[in-house]
């Protein structure tokens, strides 16, 4: 019994949206919904708690600039110095204002990189990865909620119905 | 409907009498002439180098040198006064620009999260009549070279007689062709920002959609107006004080600076009347997205700045670089501080998205926004004109004060001579349900 599985399928993100909020109030367990894009406000409606990525891209972003400032440094002050545009290369902090570009750079590179690596491992995804999706529909322009099913089948079939799900299936897990 | 408190009038008139005040004992402490001026740099230097006996030869030698210098420290305090008024009245002034540019931007793109803000901002650049009045006249104070105000070098003719690069110049920088141009920035503003109002009320009293497609219209095509006009007043009242400098994104950095602090204003109004209940309607959606705009420009206008110093302190060329060479020697302080006004505090401040919804942040962050790009103004204004001899004292902070006096003045009239919801508007719905 607890190893069935709706499959409500929708047809619209509002929809979708209303759907989830009822579905919330009425205690069922919603275990995971596939969807063709981001759906605004979603995350919040399933009662998801809030991403902690952010904090991850700055951590990557003061990496990336500490980074930055130690390869700027070993290049131009340590390694080979040179004298560009009457600025002799003898001191960081003097000819630091013509680092800051690179600097910045790897600020972002290191965040936008680690952050979408970040992403990759914490959602399972990596090359040749099989899709979860349980129907390719939700790769074009449907909307799918699976719901831990929750005592009688056949009124669990008739309140998604109710929620406007153009679909719904009991699948044995 | 708004009711202008009375509290607030006579904050406002506080701020203005204090301004006056300030701004008079700037004129009253300027040196009358140049004995004054001498004795006080005998003064100085006695005071500052006790220890330090100028012997009777070196001082024979430096005679010469020394009344050149008085000379020139004359030039500068009698100009300081003026420069402090000037730098009040041009950045309040392009601030409530700043404002009604915001809402001509956010009318052409038909933002739909905004028009709840748009009597703020209608009645905010109510400021810009009476703040380009006063400065015109200024302008005209200033060319002309009326009570010892020499704020643009361009216009004395014996210093462009001796000035093969200002000589260069003379066909654009002459004082009836900068005039003129005054007039047609000036007035264009001031036209488009009267018919916006116009329209803005008739559509509220008959809600014909008529009014609101004239404004689209009005908006684009002042859009497009006003980058072109801003970039060359921008030259005009501000570049062409440092005559010899130049730099090809000054416009843009002018405008980051006080579009960024437009963007502020609105945001304070904005939670001073809805803490005082006037404007429910607004959520803090419509908060954090004020916020975010403080943010990202705050960093465009960094941008703009490093682009600008950067650039010219690689290149090393002695026309351009002396500009910066000078801030950095005689304004050091201010000139780093305001990177960290204008930087690092708002971008610490605001970078987190629930800090923008936060009103005491937003607060401290917007203080800080203000307060840096007062500073910013003053150090593109006042190397060129008070050069060494600067100081930001009574003069200038009264100068500041009495403006934003008078700009709260004629914004909060305006503001209350109509209703805080401009509720005709196609998109105040939408704008009311905003939700991030």
């Amino acid at each position: 019994m607890s190893n069935k599985v709706i499959y409500a399928i929708y047809n619209d993100d509002d929809v979708l949206l209303d759907a989830v909020k009822e579905t919330k109030a009425a205690e069922h367990h919603i275990e995971e919904i596939y969807t063709p894009f981001p759906v605004h406000g979603l995350d919040k409606a399933m009662g998801l708690k809030p991403t902690r990525i952010a904090i991850c891209a700055f951590l990557y972003g003061l990496v990336g600039l500490a980074f930055g400032t130690f390869m700027m440094y070993y290049i131009m002050i340590i390694d080979w110095p040179q004298d560009i545009g009457g600025k002799p290369s003898m001191s960081f902090i003097q000819n630091m204002p013509a680092f800051v570009p690179i600097m910045f750079e790897m600020t972002v590179l290191f965040s936008a990189h680690l952050m979408v690596l970040t992403f990759f491992m914490r959602s399972k995804l990596w090359p040749f990865k099989e899709a979860e999706n349980p129907d390719v529909r939700t790769t074009d322009d449907h909307f799918l909620m699976e719901v831990a099913l929750k005592g009688d089948e056949d009124s669990a079939i008739e309140f998604f119905k109710k929620t406007g799900a153009v679909e719904v299936k009991v699948i044995e897990k | 409907m708004y009711t202008f408190s009375k509290k607030l009038k006579t904050f406002a008139f506080v701020l203005m009498l204090i301004g006056v005040a300030g701004i008079i004992y700037g004129f009253i402490k300027a040196p009358k002439d140049l004995a004054e001026v001498k004795a006080n740099l005998i003064e100085q230097a006695h005071d500052g180098h006790g220890e330090h006996h100028v012997s009777a030869a070196d001082h024979a030698v430096s005679d010469a040198h020394f009344d050149h210098h008085a000379e020139h420290v004359y030039g500068q305090l009698k100009n300081k006064p003026w420069t402090a008024l000037y730098v009040g009245c041009i950045f309040v002034m392009l601030v409530s620009v700043g404002i009604l540019v915001f809402h001509g931007i956010n009318y052409a793109a038909s933002a739909g999260w905004s028009p709840v803000l748009f009597r703020v901002m209608e009645g905010l650049s109510a400021y810009i009549l009476p703040g380009s009045i006063i400065f015109f006249i200024l302008l005209l104070l200033s060319v002309y070279g009326i009570g010892g105000n020499h704020l643009f070098i361009w216009a004395d003719k014996d210093v462009v007689e001796a000035d093969a690069i200002i000589k260069g110049k003379e066909g654009y920088l002459n004082a009836p062709f900068f005039i003129i141009r005054a007039i047609i920035f000036l007035g264009g503003w001031n036209l488009y920002r009267i018919y916006m109002r116009k329209q803005s009320l008739a559509l509220d009293a008959s809600g014909d959609l008529v009014y609101h497609k004239k404004m689209f219209k009005a908006s684009a095509g002042f859009l497009a107006f006003f980058i072109v006009t801003e970039s060359m007043a921008s030259w005009d009242w501000i570049m062409s004080i440092d005559t010899h400098w130049y730099s090809t994104l000054f416009g843009w950095y002018v405008f980051a600076s006080f579009f960024v602090t437009a963007i502020t204003t609105i945001a304070f109004v904005t939670l001073y009347l809805k803490s005082k209940g006037y404007m429910d309607f607004v959520n803090t959606s419509h908060i954090h997205d004020l916020a975010k705009f403080m943010f990202g420009l705050s960093i465009f206008w960094t941008y703009l700045w490093f682009s600008q110093f950067m650039l010219q302190w690689y290149s090393n060329i002695p026309e351009e670089v002396t500009y910066f060479i000078f801030r950095i020697q005689e304004f050091n302080l201010p000139f780093f501080g305001m990177l960290v006004l204008n930087f690092v505090l708002p971008l610490l401040l605001l970078i987190n998205t629930d800090f923008k919804r936060l009103t005491w942040i937003v607060v401290m962050a917007g203080v800080c926004i203000i307060i840096g790009h007062y500073i910013d103004f003053y150090l593109m204004i006042a190397p060129g004109t008070v050069g060494g001899s600067w100081f930001i004292g009574a003069a200038e902070i009264g100068s500041l004060l009495f403006f934003i006096g008078l700009f709260i003045l004629v914004g909060f009239s305006e503001i209350a001579k109509a209703p805080l919801l401009a509720k005709n508007n196609p998109l105040i719905e939408e704008s009311k349900h905003f939700h991030y």
